[in-house]
């Protein structure tokens, strides 16, 4: 089947199998491997990426699910070489340690910038709560949200063209 | 790698065409909503569907809606709609003590309600939420539409009143005067499954309880009402002693089984314990003393 949607402000467009998942869809249909497989049972959290600006879990959704919408991974943060204030807050607060619950940690984090500028600690904590870091760095994570609270300036989801 | 078996896909984009789809492709199709069930039981080849209908586009089926006598949501409401949902938390508090401890926020943006329900898996929360609230549940089909009680949509585990060419469509809520509700659940980490859980609804008259109603989860393969609970609730005066009773009879209506969630004993004792909270916040709520 064909599907059609928008990943980082391109379209893409590809002939795929209807069983195919999201998150293998971006990986290896599209290329994008800043999206991590983990779990595969939607536990672990670092799948996620932003549909049409809210986070989903891409190993429990199809691409045939996605199509028609927006999607936005890790490599959408970036827009003209300039880092999002979410990925510059994980570097300055070191916010991750292997990198691998990254991606979805700092997407999850977009959106939840996006509706709520200034979180709490305990706000912050449970938008995170459906992932795990499993160096246990959650306390640097926390940081590194709060960090580019305190320097919102970048663009709104979705601007990267 | 978890993929599921091969299937075809269809979109579709108002609800008579997901009951047209269904009629001709049969039993063998599916209806996915959210997918946060389906999907891994799909993964694991627990569920094998040759069709599936997407019904996300179903824009129709999104709202929560207050009547003269009765809350009325939307098959296809989302979780997170659930939570944040003033009009909930003001009429049913039990729905935001529910979806607090459902899964997580990412879980919760796609996951639905019609979906919960139709899952129907003996530990899934909303049900015993449905169930405590006295619930009914319209079913479309292409000659028209019927309403069902929760303890008659629940067929058995895993099995709904919804027929092959039907579609759960809206799940409606009944207002009464003085009402107050809880829930309470153990779960072994943050977002699991119940151990046990326990959903409670009252509503007073004057300091007397006037009736109420108590939902379980995953006590059970065909448990969630527990029936004898509402002939105790009948006109009677709140006090820990009839929490006790009440929880008592939750425990002596429930067959919880041993399994790595935990011992059929602490299971029981769960049901007897939740049961005793959730009834005892629920009246406090109706009376005022607790948001």
């Amino acid at each position: 089947m064909q599907v059609n949607m928008t990943i980082n402000g391109q379209e893409v467009s590809e002939e795929i199998e209807p069983r195919l998942l999201l998150v293998h869809f971006i990986r290896d249909s599209v290329g994008l491997t800043g999206t991590h497989w983990g779990c595969d049972t939607s536990n672990c959290g670092t799948c996620v990426v932003l549909v049409d600006g809210e986070p989903v879990k891409s190993c429990t959704m199809l691409a045939a699910m996605a199509s028609g919408h927006e999607v936005t991974t890790v490599e959408g943060l970036e827009v003209d070489g300039v880092l999002d204030p979410v990925q510059e807050g994980f570097m300055q607060c070191h916010g991750l340690q292997c990198g691998f619950c990254t991606p979805g940690m700092m997407l999850t984090s977009k959106a939840l910038l996006e509706k709520d500028p200034n979180p709490t600690d305990e706000v912050i904590r449970e938008a995170i709560s459906g992932q795990i870091c499993r160096c246990t760095g959650y306390s640097t994570i926390v940081r590194s949200v709060h960090w580019a609270a305190e320097h919102q300036t970048a663009a709104p989801i979705g601007s990267a063209t | 790698m978890q993929v599921p078996a091969p299937f075809e896909y269809e979109r579709a984009t108002t609800v008579e065409h997901a009951i047209a789809l269904r009629e001709r492709l049969g039993e063998e199709a599916r209806f996915i909503a959210g997918g946060h069930s389906l999907l891994p039981m799909m993964k694991l080849r627990l569920a094998n569907p040759e069709y599936l209908i997407d019904i996300n586009d179903l824009t129709e089926l999104f709202y929560i809606s207050e009547e003269s006598d009765e809350i009325r949501i939307g098959a296809m409401t989302r979780h997170r709609e659930l939570l944040d949902s003033e009009l909930l938390a003001q009429y049913f508090p039990i729905f935001r003590d529910a979806e607090k401890v459902i899964a997580d926020p990412v879980v919760r943006n796609r996951g639905t309600l019609g979906g919960s329900l139709c899952q129907a898996d003996p530990s899934e929360d909303l049900s015993a939420v449905c169930n405590a609230l006295d619930a009914s549940c319209v079913i479309k089909s292409t000659t028209g539409e019927r309403i069902v009680s929760m303890s008659d949509f629940h067929v058995g585990p895993y099995e709904t009143a919804v027929g092959p060419a039907e579609m759960l469509t809206e799940i409606r809520f009944p207002l009464k005067a003085n009402a107050g509700s809880a829930y309470e659940k153990v779960e072994r980490r943050a977002g699991d499954w119940a151990v046990v859980s326990a959903g409670a609804a009252v509503w007073m008259d004057g300091d007397r309880i006037a009736g109420g109603r108590v939902g379980l989860a995953a006590v059970g393969p065909n448990t969630t009402l527990i029936g004898p609970v509402s002939e105790a609730l009948d006109n009677v005066v709140p006090s820990e002693e009839l929490y006790q009773l009440v929880g008592d009879i939750a425990a002596a209506n429930c067959s919880p089984q041993t399994d790595q969630r935990g011992t059929e004993a602490y299971k029981t004792h769960l049901a007897m314990e939740l049961t005793r909270r959730s009834l005892r916040r629920a009246v406090a709520r109706a009376q005022g003393q607790e948001a």
